[in-house]
């Protein structure tokens, strides 16, 4: 595994090779720098910690400061950490860049997806509402029963109900990389990803 | 945007003619068949033109054989060989769906 952060610029279509228009959106990635190399002998687990994207100095906290002048970057707004396979060959302080990536390989995006407030059944778990007609009044996108009777006489934990949507970390399996600019550590991924315009993604082969 | 609109820019075709809704179009399109290619003409008046920048696509209106057939190209697309506008056509709007209720004489649009 490795991964690299970037912001999600938006979307719009390219045409490929053949010819055809592919949806993408496109992904401000990275440079992302190094600033902490886990080891197992260190931390009892191997990773890499990567900062992005530039910070005002006034808004870096002492702590986030001294972390950063350890690692000799300067200080960055956003720290997250990777699986890289192999961390032997990662230094602090390196630079990460889009060209990790290849050109119609496949990667797992996360980000946070866009907050829908407070939703109903039909749209929050996809529940087909009631009847339209026959005489059915209030009934049209109402949830339906909620349980048996007498026995259990309650509600079962987790029953699917309205309530809060969106805003999750969501992650998307198998997202192909169409293209790649690495000049603009630019990277396109075919189809949605997560989140509005300006979210920050992890995006990991 | 800016970032969305440079990275398009170089997929932008510039030998595109400039035509509106109501013009008589001859979209010659590059059909992949196997390895083999050949062009397809789709003759028809341009009814639509909508989005912009590399989404913008127009849409053909033609009669075949007594059926109204209509194509959306995307204006972009490197399979359109070319595209010839055959006739001006004098309309007063941007979208001619009301070509679509009408047939025979009464869907002619006049000349510019």
């Amino acid at each position: 595994m490795a991964g690299i952060l970037g912001h999600k610029v938006g979307m719009t279509q390219i045409f490929d090779n053949d010819g055809l228009a592919v949806p993408v959106t496109v992904v401000q990635a990275g440079p992302c720098y190094v600033t902490q190399v886990k080891t197992e002998e260190t931390d009892g687990y191997a990773s890499v910690q990567l900062a992005f994207h530039e910070i005002k100095e006034k808004n870096v906290t002492k702590p986030r400061k001294g972390h950063f002048a350890k690692a000799g970057v300067e200080p960055k707004r956003y720290l997250a950490e990777f699986d890289f396979s192999d961390v032997s060959d990662v230094k602090v302080g390196d630079e990460i860049k889009a060209d990790i990536f290849a050109e119609g390989s496949k990667v797992y995006v996360s980000g946070i997806s866009k907050g829908k407030g407070f939703q109903g059944t039909v749209k929050r778990h996809n529940f087909g509402g009631g009847p339209k007609s026959h005489g059915q009044s209030d009934r049209l996108r109402a949830p339906g029963s909620l349980g048996q009777s007498s026995w259990p006489s309650r509600v079962f934990k987790g029953l699917k109900m309205a309530g809060r949507m969106g805003g999750d970390r969501k992650t998307l399996k198998n997202v192909q990389v169409v293209r790649v600019d690495v000049e603009n550590n630019l990277i396109f991924l075919r189809g949605a990803v997560p989140g509005a315009k300006n979210t920050l993604l992890e995006i990991k082969k | 945007m800016d970032i969305l609109h440079t990275v398009t820019a170089n997929q932008l075709r510039t030998d595109i003619p400039q035509f509106r809704a109501g013009d008589t179009l001859a979209v010659h399109v590059r059909v992949i068949e196997g390895d083999k290619e050949r062009i397809q003409i789709f003759q028809g008046v341009c009814i639509k033109i909508k989005g912009g920048g590399i989404n913008e696509s127009f849409t053909v209106r033609k009669i075949s054989n007594g059926v109204g057939v209509e194509r959306i190209f995307p204006m972009h697309s490197p399979r359109l060989a070319k595209i010839e506008v055959l006739r001006r056509g004098r309309v007063r709007r941007a979208k001619l769906y009301y070509l679509r209720n009408l047939r025979g004489k009464a869907a002619r649009i006049k000349e510019l």
